[in-house]
């Protein structure tokens, strides 16, 4: 049993404040991701877990048992760097065995531990090399050969792909969600990169200077995204924003532009005369003729992914996005139209960027 | 690295031509010089010299003076580098954790590499003066405890540790910047790997300060070879009978006190030869195993 618990846990570097009370509880074997740009705090969050980082106010458990004054050996966690932090001087395989080496285990059952767990993770071959000579894959693997060694109730990874190439990634990111499946630890995994974080995690928390904007499962946090911000990082392309106001008389968001977007009249009645901020994934969207739409449109430029076209556009001075199966090219300030559907609509609060539910998503997704 | 290039050459050699004019004033010319005088025998009082061959060098190897004062520099060398670079190395280590004021500190202990030789050879004859200096209250507590001014082996203790506190700052320096240039990351792997502090420093520290540490021994010990002059000068003398008496000091002595020039150039030239086969074997031999790719 090792769930980790984290209460109102705040971070100070003298006086700048970088984490703001922040609450987390992540179950035994659980996968989560901790998900922000650089610079939002994640990492240092990670590290107060690991024992890294002083705890400036606030509180974390792990299995129960309050570690804030712990030293990292003593919280039971193993932890995978960003730059791998191999032992230049050591062999692969005393890179691996350290923690066992430390930990006071005979020679030969090390040995034989350390062979079996680089045969898992496909070593076997590199035991006597130095980490010097081993190409960045490897390196990853070593990295997380010398984590998975010490069986450890909780896995911290810290940015641990970043320093790879595209194909390597997304083999190495398989290979942790093997690995995981097989271990069952409790994993934490710390990245900026969305892709890495939709497809490894249980649950998703997303992070914005300091604090925590959302946690859910990966489908929670794309369908119903809590804030702008959330919204606006998951998702690629990008989501829409358009700026409006709530009209009851209209039952709708009326855009500056002036085209309206219905919304359930109920919804539209307790917040009449509201500035919010309209969002639309650009998957969701499709073109059609200029004024049969739900809005029109100026034709910028095209792109072509492959399965699909990404046509970029502009309304009024808002850069606006399509992805559809759609291919056909236009050229430059040609008028053309956007359907958007009303459950494709995301409704925020324009001054605080909070979501405000008009519906149930999940269900309006089930429906379209 | 990038490396410029200077089409016009006489820009080159016109920016390279005053260094190159003071390496040669400063040190190929007294090096040939001394070299010449080393295979003649040179009047004291000038007035001719007469060629001699490597009668110089057989004299100095037979003299029983010649082979102490080699043993008494070999012992000062290892002395003054093992204790230099021992204290470098703990002050060094704990600067890099961090603590409370550890930039005063630093600051503090790169000043003495600042103050000459003779400077420091003073304050200390003051310290260890056993009638009057702080060694006088231990005197005064253990009557004949210390007396470097009778006694050889405490005149050598004097002198290593002035020499040792000298070099103290210099190999303080790079132990510091070996340590700091170590990512951090390396230290915090062994931290969750579970070793404590002390562990992580003779596993992780140590082992990756392997090449400062080759590095600085070459210095250290050249040093301790060449640079000692100021200190025994100032502090013994060379003295109490010889006990002190470094072959760098030895060489002063028996050219500008005993007047024997050729005797003295022979010594020079058999130093410089010690030095840079110290420092060929060094770096060729030992260094060549503390690199890490």
């Amino acid at each position: 049993m090792a769930d980790i618990s984290i209460r109102d846990v705040r971070k100070s570097y003298g006086k700048d404040e970088v984490i703001h009370g922040v609450n987390l509880d992540i179950q035994t074997g659980e996968f989560v991701v901790i998900l922000g740009p650089s610079g939002c705090g994640k990492s240092t969050l990670l590290r107060m877990i690991a024992g890294l980082e002083d705890i400036t106010s606030g509180e974390i458990t792990i299995a129960e048992k309050v570690v804030n004054h712990l030293e990292p050996r003593e919280r039971g966690c193993a932890m995978v760097f960003q730059n791998y932090a191999l032992y230049p001087h050591m062999t692969v395989a005393d890179n691996i065995g350290y923690a066992l080496k430390v930990a006071g285990m005979p020679t030969a059952e090390r040995i034989e531990k350390v062979k079996q767990v680089a045969s898992s993770v496909g070593l076997t071959e590199f035991l006597d090399r130095r980490p010097g000579v081993l190409s960045g894959g490897q390196r990853q693997r070593v990295a997380m050969a010398r984590a998975i060694i010490r069986e450890p109730e909780v896995f911290l990874f810290d940015e641990p792909l970043s320093n790879l190439d595209a194909k390597l990634r997304v083999q190495m990111r398989h290979e942790i969600r093997r690995i995981h499946n097989r271990v069952k630890a409790t994993s934490v995994f710390v990245t900026h990169d969305q892709h890495e974080g939709m497809t490894l995690a249980d649950r998703m928390v997303i992070m914005n200077k300091g604090t925590i904007d959302q946690v859910g499962t990966p489908e929670e946090v794309y369908n119903a995204p809590a804030t702008t911000y959330v919204a606006g990082f998951i998702g690629s392309p990008a989501m829409n924003f358009l700026p409006g106001r709530v009209l009851a008389s209209h039952a709708a968001v009326v855009l500056e532009e002036g085209s309206s977007l219905p919304i359930p009249s109920q919804a539209a009645q307790t917040m009449d005369g509201k500035l919010v901020q309209i969002g639309a994934r650009p998957e969701a969207l499709s073109l059609c003729r200029p004024g049969s739409g739900t809005l029109t449109a100026t034709f910028e430029f095209y792109e072509e992914l492959g399965s699909e076209g990404l046509h970029h556009l502009k309304i009024e001075d808002v850069q606006f996005s399509v992805l559809s199966e759609n291919k056909m090219r236009l050229d430059e300030g040609t008028q053309i139209g956007v359907t958007i559907p009303q459950e494709a609509l995301h409704i925020f609060d324009a001054d605080t960027g909070r979501r405000i539910e008009i519906s149930d998503p999940i269900h309006a997704i089930e429906t379209a | 690295m990038r490396r410029a290039y200077f089409k016009n050459n006489w820009i080159a050699a016109l920016v390279v031509a005053p260094q190159l004019l003071i390496i040669f004033v400063f040190f190929y010319w007294p090096s040939s010089q001394a070299l010449y005088w080393a295979f003649t025998l040179e009047q004291p009082w000038g007035g001719g010299n007469e060629w001699v061959w490597f009668e110089n060098f057989a004299y100095l190897l037979s003299d029983d003076r010649y082979w102490q004062s080699v043993r008494v520099s070999t012992v000062y060398a290892l002395a003054t580098t093992a204790l230099a670079m021992g204290m470098a190395l703990i002050l060094a280590l704990f600067a890099d954790r961090q603590l409370r004021g550890y930039k005063s500190f630093r600051i503090g202990l790169i000043w003495p590499y600042a103050v000459a030789a003779p400077a420091i050879g003073l304050a200390f004859r003051f310290i260890f003066n056993p009638s009057a200096g702080v060694a006088s209250y231990l005197n005064y507590a253990f009557p004949d405890f210390w007396d470097p001014i009778m006694n050889g082996s405490h005149a050598m203790t004097m002198v290593i540790i002035a020499g040792a506190w000298k070099q103290v700052s210099y190999s303080f320096i790079f132990f510091l910047a070996g340590l700091q240039s170590i990512p951090r990351s390396l230290t915090e792997a062994a931290a969750m790997d579970g070793a404590r502090p002390m562990r992580r420093m003779m596993d992780i520290q140590l082992p990756l300060l392997t090449p400062t540490f080759f590095f600085l021994l070459v210095i250290n010990i050249t040093d301790s070879f060449t640079d000692s002059f100021g200190i025994v000068d100032t502090m013994t003398s060379g003295g109490p009978a010889r006990a002190t008496n470094l072959m760098v000091y030895k060489i002063y002595e028996d050219g500008f006190r005993g007047l024997d020039y050729s005797g003295a150039a022979a010594q020079s030239i058999i130093l410089m030869i010690l030095v840079i086969s110290l420092t060929f074997i060094q770096f060729r031999y030992v260094e060549r195993r503390v690199h890490y790719t």
